[in-house]
């Protein structure tokens, strides 16, 4: 029955603990307005016929409607609707509510792709990969416009709006892959932006999530001086290629260390620190010292505060807005970035603070208490 | 066939009086103004309904067919703005409204018929400039205009923004001149419970027009201002919030559709009562039902955003009442197919719009309810299932009122009569072909296919073509129609006053009416619609 259902009304796959649920009140409600419209359309049918116009002088009786109709009229509609909806808000706060034991994953929206995050560390971007019978929340937010991920086969949607962090979960009962779908219009290629959920048995997700592991604590014995080092990274540009008619362009790379750890390693593989120093000196460049929201003084005369945009725009522009007594020789890294990588670089250049800021220690307080002898 | 073709035809008639292009384009007259605003409506229609087969086209096969992404993200954002702002808000209160409600009430006029006229200019200027907005640069942000995108979108969406913040302005002096007018320009007689329900209907509408409207002019500006001068009102890197310019976005859009809907039930209450020969099952009750939809739909926006991140309680409250507007337009659907109890049935074209207006506000209203239901909601939120709905019940609602009003109240504009036949066809043609164009999109939605996609999955191909052949049958209904009403404008027979033996009062008048709707008083010694005794033709 459920199936002849499903099929009929071209349903998905029902492959999460809800989606039968919601789709049993969706049999529920289709067959019964079915009816219902279908007895109104019959009955609106037989009075066409019953009382068709017999001659140009008819006269008809006045009928009134009584209470006792008006009543029936609204008594009927509102039972039955007030039904659907309490079984409807019921599945819903289910829906809504994530178990304790749910894992969580991070999910970032962005024009035009779906960005997964483990707290253990994987990143990928296009791919989810879920183990079958355990609850998994999903924590999404998005880097630019607002997306909505959306599962058919899992019945669930949840926005990812910029700026804030929103949720939804949901637990696999079949193994296998599933469509995710951008439902929130993000766009020139929202249609694009497609991503997969790939449901693992609980032994091949724990296989799949130690090699993870085991590429993490690899590269992290490895020494971070080669730029090859970086080289892990490559994939994302793979997924540059992204298809929308199959989503795969899967990337899956470790992040190693926290992003300051990584910022480090990438200004020592791109060369920043050839002209920019750390500790204060003097260079080719402006020092990284404190460099974080610094007023700088420009060659145009204008000041600027070195925020996260001044320091992108330096990366990508350099020459756009110099600092006041520096060459004009820092060469554009439009394109040699990765967002990841700026997003490293600046997180390092944050951590650059110089001691008369930071680490000193409280001596606590050197007011004397008020009033007494 | 009317026996009452024998009898007096004014001479002069609100067409014929002043027959200068200034006297049409200064003209004080609601009549003509209505048929201005028809003239507009149906440009925009025609417009819209373009930018709909080029869609419908485009979405042929899941790759690209024939327009770019960018054009395609274009089109449906201006096919969604002209519908619905140049279209759908205006049609039935600003043409047909314009036009009868006057009459019916036995006035000369509108309460403001200089306002009248500057509504019209006022809507000529917004869509004028939307227009000018969308050959200029185009916007891609949907019809919607949802915040953040509609802040960064690359497009120039700024004139469009003020093209619709204009018309609205259209919008709210038409809806305070309807009010004025029923309150104070009631013919002598014409008491609270005689008024026609069309009159009821638009009163409804124009309440809501004038509540509604500055909200979406207010949101408008805000998006504005935050384009032109990076105001931060929706950004949260500077502390606003994306999210609000949908509550604000939906609080008007929402009572928006009943803005359209509302007058829509008024022209099928009058439909109904004219052919079947009967006086309306429930007089009361669809008066103030109108009034529950118009209070309601203000009280039940946030059912747009079940997924959008708003608590799960605050969603249940909006699904509760969001199903009162069921409720409320179940009592109209039940009393109109109770009028026909009993009556003297004549299945004319209007009627046939009728039929076909119950049918697809029942599909539509069914499935409003489905969506309302909040489990049910999450996974159609945002797919063909919604596209498919709001079709049928918005769409569908004020396109099949706006054909039955048009066939019905033609005689009346024009004085000239349209080939039966070609109309009957017509009208067949058309709600098949809505039908067809729309019901798959119903089981897309099943599917999960999200609106607003230039690409799709292939399995979703073959429902796809179907509906874009329902979209080339409506396209050939509507040809038709044009063909045949514009014959009939030269060519078409002479019309009786009152064609159709209708006892709505706003056939009191002449058919086409004198230039101040009557030659003599009008009596309202019966109430409308009242068909118990015979009644000698008479026209004031």
């Amino acid at each position: 029955m459920n199936e002849f259902f499903r099929r009929i009304l071209f349903l998905p796959e029902q492959a999460s603990t809800v989606s039968k649920d919601v789709d049993h009140l969706h049999y529920v409600i289709i067959s019964t307005t079915m009816v219902a419209a279908t007895i109104i359309f019959a009955l609106a049918a037989y009075f066409l016929i019953r009382y068709r116009r017999r001659s140009e002088t008819d006269v008809t009786p006045k009928v009134q409607g009584t209470l006792g109709w008006e009543l029936l009229f609204i008594g009927l509609p509102l039972t039955t609707f007030l039904v659907w909806f309490f079984i409807g808000y019921h599945d819903f706060i289910r829906m809504q509510t994530p178990p304790r034991d749910a894992m969580d994953v991070y999910v970032v929206g962005k024009q035009w792709m779906w960005k997964f995050t483990y707290p253990e560390g994987p990143n990928s971007i296009g791919v989810l990969r879920v183990p079958v019978g355990r609850p998994v929340r999903l924590l999404l937010t998005s880097r630019d416009v607002i997306h909505s991920f959306f599962v058919p086969a899992f019945r669930i949607k949840q926005d990812a709006l910029p700026g804030a962090y929103t949720q939804t979960w949901f637990e696999v009962t079949t193994p296998g892959t599933y469509r995710v779908m951008c439902a929130e219009y993000c766009g020139l290629k929202h249609s694009e932006m497609w991503a997969e959920v790939v449901a693992l048995s609980q032994e091949d997700y724990e296989e799949w999530m130690k090699q993870q592991r085991q590429g993490l604590v690899a590269r992290r014995d490895a020494t971070p001086s080669a730029p090859e080092e970086l080289s892990p990274l490559t994939p994302a540009r793979r997924a540059a290629t992204y298809d929308a008619q199959q989503p795969h362009g899967e990337l899956m790379y470790a992040e190693r260390g926290t992003l300051p750890e990584r910022g480090e390693r990438v200004a020592a593989a791109k060369g920043c620190l050839r002209c920019h120093t750390i500790d204060g000196t003097q260079h080719i460049g402006p020092t990284w010292l404190d460099l974080y929201m610094r007023r700088e003084l420009l060659t145009s005369g204008e000041t600027v505060v070195a925020d996260e945009a001044y320091l992108t725009e330096s990366m990508m522009k350099p020459l756009e807005k110099l600092v006041a007594g520096y060459e004009p020789v820092m060469p554009s890294f439009q394109g040699q970035l990765e967002a990841a990588e700026v997003a490293a670089l600046l997180e390092y250049i944050k951590t650059l603070r110089s001691a008369r800021l930071q680490d000193v220690e409280s001596r606590g307080p050197v007011y004397e208490p008020i009033g007494g002898e | 066939m009317n026996p009452s073709a024998e009898s007096s035809q004014p001479a002069i008639t609100y067409l014929n009086h002043e027959t200068s292009v200034m006297s049409w384009l200064l003209t004080r007259d609601h009549k003509r103004i209505g048929v201005m605003f028809l003239v507009g409506v149906i440009f925009s229609l025609l417009l819209g309904g373009i930018f709909a087969m080029v869609l419908r086209l485009e979405l042929l096969t899941p790759g690209p067919t024939l327009i770019s992404p960018m054009t395609y993200n274009r089109m449906f954002t201006l096919h969604g703005v002209i519908m619905v702002w140049l279209f759908m808000i205006p049609a039935i209160p600003s043409a047909f409204g314009n036009f009868v409600l006057p009459i019916m009430l036995g006035a000369k006029d509108v309460a403001f018929p200089r306002l009248n006229l500057a509504s019209f200019y006022i809507y000529l200027a917004g869509a004028l400039l939307t227009v000018f907005g969308m050959l200029w640069s185009g916007a891609d942000t949907g019809w919607t205009f949802y915040t953040p995108y509609s802040t960064v979108s690359p497009s120039a969406l700024t004139p469009i923004l003020l093209g619709v913040f204009i018309i609205g302005f259209s919008t709210i002096i038409t809806g305070l001149n309807f009010i004025t007018t029923v309150h104070t320009m009631r013919a002598p007689g014409m008491h609270w419970t005689r008024i026609p329900l069309f009159v009821w209907a638009i009163y409804g509408t124009s309440v809501i027009q004038v509540v509604a409207t500055p909200v979406l002019g207010m949101v408008l500006l805000l998006v504005s201002m935050e384009r032109l001068l990076g105001a931060g009102i929706f950004d949260p890197s500077r502390g606003g919030d994306p999210v609000l310019f949908q509550h604000m976005f939906w609080f008007y859009s929402h009572p928006a559709v009943y803005i359209m809907v509302l007058p829509a039930m008024g022209v099928i209450t009058e439909v109904v009562c004219a052919f079947s020969r009967k006086n309306i099952f429930g007089y009361r009750m669809i008066a103030a039902s109108t009034f529950g939809i118009a209070f309601v739909g203000f009280f039940s926006w946030g059912h747009h955003m079940f997924v959008s991140g708003q608590s799960t309680f605050t969603s249940g409250i909006f699904g509760v009442l969001s199903m009162l507007v069921a409720i409320f337009t179940a009592i109209k659907i039940f009393n109109w197919v109770a009028t026909m109890y009993g009556g003297s049935i004549d299945l004319r074209v209007p009627l046939l719009y009728v039929l076909g207006f119950i049918f697809l506000l029942m599909f539509g209203g069914m499935t409003g309810v489905a969506v309302a239901t909040t489990s049910l909601d999450v996974h159609w939120h945002d797919t063909y299932f919604v596209v498919a709905h709001f079709h049928y019940i918005m769409v569908g609602a004020v396109l099949m009122a706006f054909l039955a009003a048009l066939h019905y109240w033609w005689p009346k504009m024009f004085g000239r009569v349209y080939p039966e036949r070609w109309s009957f066809l017509a009208a067949m043609t058309i709600i098949f072909g809505f039908i067809v164009t729309f019901l798959p999109q119903f089981l897309l939605g099943n599917l999960g296919m999200p609106r607003r996609y230039y690409q799709y999955p292939q399995e979703m191909q073959w429902l796809h073509v179907l509906s874009t052949a329902g979209a080339s049958l409506l396209a050939f209904g509507f040809g038709l129609i044009a063909v045949y009403l514009l014959w009939s404008l030269r060519y078409g027979p002479v019309s009786a006053p009152n064609p159709w033996g209708s006892r709505g009062y706003e056939w009191f008048s002449g058919s086409p009416p004198a230039p101040h709707n009557f030659t003599r008083a009008p009596s309202f010694e019966r109430e409308v619609h009242d068909y118990t005794v015979p009644e000698a033709p008479r026209v004031y």
